[in-house]
């Protein structure tokens, strides 16, 4: 804690001049203690509308059978697991977040990762219901469990990835809550302890008594590190079962083995592009530019170039096997992408995923905020393209000419999609009024060794090397929050 | 005898505070508990806490997890009831990683939050045993009992002296059960 500071050619973590323990606990409550403004109003209504497009949507499909959807006999799969996909990838950054760096000590992680991680339980919430809905008869859901049963005792298939997905999803999104919620109960006692009333009894129960004693601290960090070192191989397990869904398959263009690593690259590309979609928002409106600052965007865009390079170097790679394995099938399912009928979803993928991305290079880019979330609105469409441009084109034309056929989505297809953005927004939303969008007791960690006040102390006392000094004030001038007068007499 | 519990030095600052521990353990008297907003390292080490256990405990749910998972794998699909999947093996291990591996994560990562819960006793609707209100949001407390140290007068001069902002005297042990 004390004795030692940090090195002054870090950035600031916590920008602003007059930060105090309690000015944290006051900025990151605001909007859970205040009556909600018009800017949440309105975005929740919208929202709402989408969830409840989303519930007449699946309500119709649940009733009528996936007949509803625009799947035909060739292409049996199309909207449901492109948006089942989508919505697991996105869920990957806040893992990745919150575990992920959390073993690296990535201290810019401390505020972000709350918001981040409740985006990832949303997301899997948005991802289960496409898989429930998928099933035709979701009432028997329950059959994937391997459960005992009369049906002639016949267990579930082990061998098939669909079952590994199960486990996958149900243990990723179980952890995910579990890591969440335990990193929230210091955060719930805040706001217990300043409520009244009924607020005060509800926020106690789900508080669980926190009282913050050095022996619960003391256990509730190993116990987050522990939880960070397990979530790792998860979060890279689940995306890599996703893609085993494909992989195992002998559909050309689907069985290759470069499926895990790619997919694991494009979740946590669209993750953090979501991140930065919804973060860069609420950053503004709800005021915590001192907190998410310039320099978390620009982190993030830099792990966006370096996932979708790799993601890009994964196309490139498919496309070159396809051509060197010989087989002509996979030949040509992949002229057939690029060429064929699909063609502008292909390129509408390879657009937005690999060259787009590209331009976080200039650093202008990556430091405008517009930019910034523009860019990340066109990676998540890309995103949504690329699980389109694998399941469907690799469908439509199968190994019989006459049945080869064209997937059009019907308006119940559209719906869910567009249903399930409005269901994330909604419980996003719901989550920024209740609860702390930002992990406020981590937050705290930071506001002697990594703030802007800190570092400023530090120089005053005049004790650094100038270089360093010069080069920290040069690294500030990106800063949206940083008064620059104060040191233009350094 | 007077009615006061609790001694509480209420300091802003996490290193004024570990002077405060410092500086009553010089003399010898007892702390209660300390309470802080946030966790502080090298506290636990001052106050004799041990170090935690929980990670033995996680391997080893873990590794229920991992025997749970073959075991009910190899039960159903080896033993009760052989799948002819083109004539491929019933006991195929390789297929059985994915779900021995999910398994030992979610056991792992249950076992180890609810003994933790369990151990801090942290569950639903427990009654938040606080002494300053304060202390979750900025705050940082030392609790001494003031039955077993006699000398008031010493404990608030060591506490202010190390820079506290205020001491307490609190007639009752937690004042959010009201």
């Amino acid at each position: 804690m004390s004795g030692h500071n940090e090195s002054i050619l870090r950035e600031p973590l916590i920008t602003g001049s007059d930060i105090t323990y309690a000015k944290i606990t006051d900025d990151i409550l605001m909007p859970v203690e205040n009556k909600p403004n018009r800017a949440w109003w309105i975005g929740f209504i919208v929202s709402l509308m989408g969830a409840t497009l989303w519930l007449v949507a699946v309500s119709y499909t649940f009733w009528n059978g996936i007949g509803a959807w625009g799947l035909n006999k060739t292409v049996g799969w199309a909207w449901d697991i492109t948006g089942f996909v989508w919505w697991v990838g996105i869920g990957h950054a806040g893992t990745l977040i919150s575990a992920v760096l959390l073993l690296f000590r990535q201290n810019w992680r401390n505020s972000i990762n709350r918001s981040a991680e409740a985006m990832t339980i949303f997301a899997v919430i948005c991802a289960a219901t496409y898989v429930v809905s998928h099933m035709g008869r979701p009432w028997l859901a329950y059959w994937v469990l391997p459960l005992p049963n009369q049906f002639g005792s016949l267990w579930v298939n082990f061998n098939s990835p669909l079952v590994w997905d199960m486990f996958a999803i149900s243990t990723y999104f179980s952890v995910s809550l579990l890591f969440w919620y335990t990193g929230l109960l210091p955060d719930i006692a805040t706001i217990r302890d300043r409520a009244t009333g009924l607020r005060r009894r509800v926020y106690s129960i789900f508080s669980f008594g926190w009282s913050g004693n050095v022996k619960t601290w003391q256990r509730f960090e190993t116990v987050s590190l522990i939880l960070a070192g397990i979530s790792t191989p998860l979060v890279l397990s689940v995306h890599t079962i996703v893609s085993m869904d494909f992989a195992t398959s002998v559909i050309p263009g689907w069985h290759t083995t470069i499926f895990p690593p790619y997919f694991v690259a494009g979740a946590i590309f669209s993750g953090f592009a979501m991140v930065l979609t919804l973060l860069l928002v609420a950053r503004k409106v709800l005021g915590l530019e001192n907190y998410i600052t310039m320099f978390h965007i620009e982190s993030m865009n830099k792990i966006i170039i370096l996932t979708g390079s790799i993601v890009g170097v994964a196309y490139l790679t498919e496309f070159f096997i396809a051509w060197y394995s010989g087989s002509e099938y996979e030949a040509y399912a992949f002229v057939n992408r690029s060429t064929g009928p699909y063609w502008w979803a292909y390129w509408m993928m390879m657009t937005c995923n690999v060259i787009s991305p590209q331009l976080l290079w200039f650093k202008k880019i990556r430091l405008s905020i517009p930019a910034t979330w523009i860019l990340s609105i066109v990676v998540n469409i890309g995103m949504w393209f690329e699980r389109f441009v694998i399941i469907v084109t690799s469908l439509h034309r199968d190994y019989l000419p006459s049945s080869w056929a064209m997937f059009y989505p019907t308006w119940v297809d559209v719906s869910v999609f567009v249903g399930s953005i409005g269901v994330f927004f909604t419980l996003f939303l719901l989550f920024l009024r209740v609860l702390p969008s930002i992990a406020i007791a981590e937050v705290k960690l930071l506001l002697k060794t990594s703030s802007e006040q800190a570092k400023l102390a530090q120089i005053k006392e005049g004790h650094l090397d100038k270089v360093q000094v010069k080069e920290y004030v040069e690294s500030l001038e990106k800063f949206d929050s940083v008064k620059q007068e104060e040191y233009a007499k350094i | 005898m007077s009615n006061i519990k609790y001694i509480l030095g209420s300091f802003g600052d996490p290193d004024e505070m570990m002077h405060g521990i410092e500086k009553l353990q010089e003399n010898n008297i007892k702390i209660h508990d300390v309470y802080t907003p946030m966790p502080i390292h090298g506290i636990e080490a001052k106050l004799g806490i041990k170090r935690s256990r929980l990670d033995i405990l996680a391997f080893f749910c873990g590794i229920t997890g991992t025997m749970s998972a073959f075991a009910l794998i190899y039960l159903t699909s080896v033993v009760d009831w052989r799948h002819n999947i083109g004539g491929k093996p019933a006991f195929a291990l390789p297929d059985f990683i994915p779900i021995m591996f999910e398994v030992t994560i979610l056991f792992c990562a249950f076992g180890l939050v609810g003994s933790y819960y369990a151990s801090t006793h942290l569950f639903p609707g427990r009654a938040p045993r606080v002494m300053d209100l304060r202390a979750t949001d900025d705050r940082f407390i030392i609790a001494v009992d003031a039955k077993e140290n006699a000398d008031h007068s010493k404990i608030d001069g060591l506490l202010k002296e190390a820079g506290a902002i205020e001491v307490k005297h609190n007639e009752r042990k937690y004042i959010s059960y009201e």
